[in-house]
């Protein structure tokens, strides 16, 4: 393709979402530029959260995929809340309840897909069902109380900054980290950009794609922990939302659906376009249809003129 | 990958095996179909009649329409994410207009197939990857569907409702209707000259251009084919549910996708089997009833639903592992 448009693929996401922020705060005034920016970023913090594990996963080669995601983030949330029954002394061991589920959920869902051969969609797809039955049996239809301390932290401030987004940026960083500097990271990219030549190479494929998988477990259930405690409780349907949106922040975060190329940084910016656009769209006062009208052009939009390097 | 591989390796090296290989995959979820019936009906014998199959698999009928419309877009290695919003959106339109403006409803019909079989060139043209610009797509549909009808309601024609509850002779309708749709897609893909070069295209697109075919012609076809497929599910849903409903039918999405694995489909493109796909979305929509025949409690059933998905799926691991 032609080299007119320099910009790397991941900056669309933060240019759009600036965008938006400033379209929002143009509309209902400067004042309310903060608030607008700090909601974006807490409600962003999350899908960050759970679109690095998915990132992960879809990076360790072409059709993997974990759909899994959101009932992994309902049952993690619900078995940490259970352990803690909402006291604050319970807060570790309801964060080390939570991660053990999801790295439980993410082996399993790759030996489901190793051993029975399954194509990821399914094999996570019938784990999905799985686990959202077990969240069920867990908690029922009633929604279980986080502890105080849990619900502070995620919404902590110091100085005007929220901590918790911060947290997750680190977390980002950690993640941009292992993929570019760390064995398992070079070793992931390979064995999704050709599976056999990176067996060739010597890479336990098998044992770099069982990471991944527990990675993104472990990263939905984090995310079902913390947003239990932003949102006040574990409720059946709070990982809904997550399912698509995972798929579509790594996407448009730059990450290839082929494999073997990720980009950390650009969730971020593909999460706070998503989250900066609902809020404009609210602001506006745009009802129900046309915002996903508008969403799904967008995306589309969006996937259809970034330029992509050319693989293969 | 190594599958494939092995599986491609099968086939060049002798003609009995991957016939025999077919024959197991479809064979498969035929098996678990009839395990389940023999269950129902060792429960129930009542239901072992005419109405007890009318009731067991009135529901099917969609999902089978919604499976083959998949199934024509796996065939060529990609996936839709849309199908479900879409078919949501056509239950829609039908209960809206079909009644009194038929040529408005049709006209939406065919803009709708029209914009399928665009986003199909879109997604050829500019080489994206299909699981995010469905998932646009998916987006798209749900906005128009509630643009459209922001809640539930509308009436379906009293022809539709009426052909939908029709008890036609030897066989319930849903079980014609699986049926002539099987074989149908049975002629057109598996066995036609045309159904190759389509396979073809999943399979091997750069053959197929260079055997002189247009892959892009092919894919908007097959993507047009697919929103069409998809039409006749939304059709046949207001039918039974005889409402429209934007949020009626997203599971179908990922149940059409099940059933198409479960027909002996692959995601690498090329490998998909109509009549496969029309069991195995009996088998996905059997299940539910089979759970509540076994008095599985509902906490369970979505539970029960992903184990029997995974028992088939190992089944069919087992026994093309035995035929290798």
């Amino acid at each position: 393709m032609t080299r007119r448009l320099s910009l790397a693929p991941w900056t669309y996401g933060f240019i759009v979402a600036l965008a938006m922020w400033v379209a929002t705060s143009a509309y209902s005034g400067i004042g309310s530029a903060g608030a607008t920016l700090s909601g974006a970023l807490a409600f962003g913090a999350f899908s960050v959260v759970v679109g690095t594990g998915q990132m992960f996963v879809v990076a360790s080669g072409p059709g993997n995929i974990d759909l899994s995601v959101p009932s992994v983030l309902t049952l993690a949330a619900y078995v940490s809340m259970t352990v803690m029954q909402g006291s604050d002394g319970m807060l570790l061991p309801g964060l080390a309840a939570a991660l053990a589920v999801g790295a439980v959920a993410g082996a399993a869902n790759f030996l489901a897909i190793i051993a029975l051969r399954l194509p990821p969609i399914i094999a996570t797809l019938a784990w999905s069902f799985v686990f959202q039955s077990l969240a069920f049996n867990l908690g029922g239809q009633a929604t279980l109380k986080p502890p105080a301390g849990l619900s502070r932290f995620t919404s902590l401030s110091l100085g005007g900054v929220q901590i918790m987004p911060i947290a997750v940026m680190v977390l980002t960083l950690v993640a941009m980290v292992a993929l570019k500097r760390t064995v398992w990271g070079r070793q992931l990219l390979a064995t999704g950009q050709s599976e056999p030549a990176a067996r060739l190479a010597g890479i336990n494929v098998a044992g770099v794609r069982l990471m991944a998988y527990m990675l993104c477990g472990t990263a939905a259930a984090l995310a079902g922990f913390l947003l239990a405690g932003f949102s006040g409780g574990a409720a059946l349907n709070m990982g809904d939302a997550y399912l698509m949106e995972s798929i579509a922040v790594v996407v448009l975060g730059g990450t290839s659906v082929a494999g073997g190329q990720a980009n950390a940084i650009g969730i971020w910016g593909a999460a706070l376009f998503f989250n900066l656009m609902s809020t404009m769209l609210n602001t506006f006062g745009i009802q129900a249809g046309v915002r996903f009208l508008l969403t799904g052009a967008l995306i589309i939009l969006i996937v259809a003129l970034v330029p992509r390097p050319r693989v293969r | 990958m190594s599958d494939t591989a092995a599986r491609v390796s099968a086939r060049s090296s002798s003609n009995a095996r991957p016939a025999l290989l077919n024959a197991l995959q479809v064979g498969l979820p035929a098996v678990a179909l009839l395990v389940m019936l023999v269950i129902i009906f060792s429960i129930r014998p009542a239901a072992m009649s005419y109405f007890g199959f009318h009731l067991l698999f009135k529901l099917s009928v969609p999902l089978v329409f919604a499976a083959l419309a998949q199934m024509m877009v796996i065939m060529l290695g990609d996936i839709d994410l849309s199908n479900g919003a879409f078919v949501g959106l056509i239950t829609c339109i039908t209960a809206l207009y079909l009644q009194d403006a038929p040529a408005l409803a049709l006209l939406c019909y065919l803009v709708l197939i029209a914009a399928y079989a665009g986003f199909g060139l879109l997604i050829h043209s500019r080489q994206l990857p299909s699981i995010i610009v469905t998932l646009g797509m998916s987006f798209i549909w749900l906005g128009i569907a509630v643009i459209l009808l922001p809640a539930p309601g509308g009436a379906a024609p009293v022809w539709l409702a009426a052909f939908m509850s029709w008890q036609p002779p030897l066989m319930p309708l849903s079980i014609w209707l699986a049926a002539l749709a099987a074989l149908a897609g049975h002629l057109v893909i598996s066995r036609s000259s045309y159904g190759a070069v389509l396979r073809g295209a999943g399979g091997n697109p750069r053959a197929v251009e260079r055997a002189g075919w247009s892959v892009i012609g092919i894919r908007v076809t097959v993507y047009a084919s697919a929103g069409l497929l998809a039409c006749l599910a939304g059709l046949t849903l207001t039918g039974l549910t005889t409402s429209g409903d934007a949020n009626v039918a997203p599971a179908y999405t990922l149940l059409g996708v099940g059933a198409v694995i479960l027909g002996g489909g692959a995601f690498t493109g090329g490998v998909v089997s109509p009549v496969g796909t029309v069991i195995g979305a009996l088998t996905l929509s059997l299940a539910g009833s089979l759970l509540s025949f076994l008095q599985v409690p509902p906490t369970w059933q979505i539970g029960a639903q992903g184990v029997i998905l995974f028992l088939v799926l190992a089944g069919r691991v087992l026994l093309s592992e035995r035929a290798r």
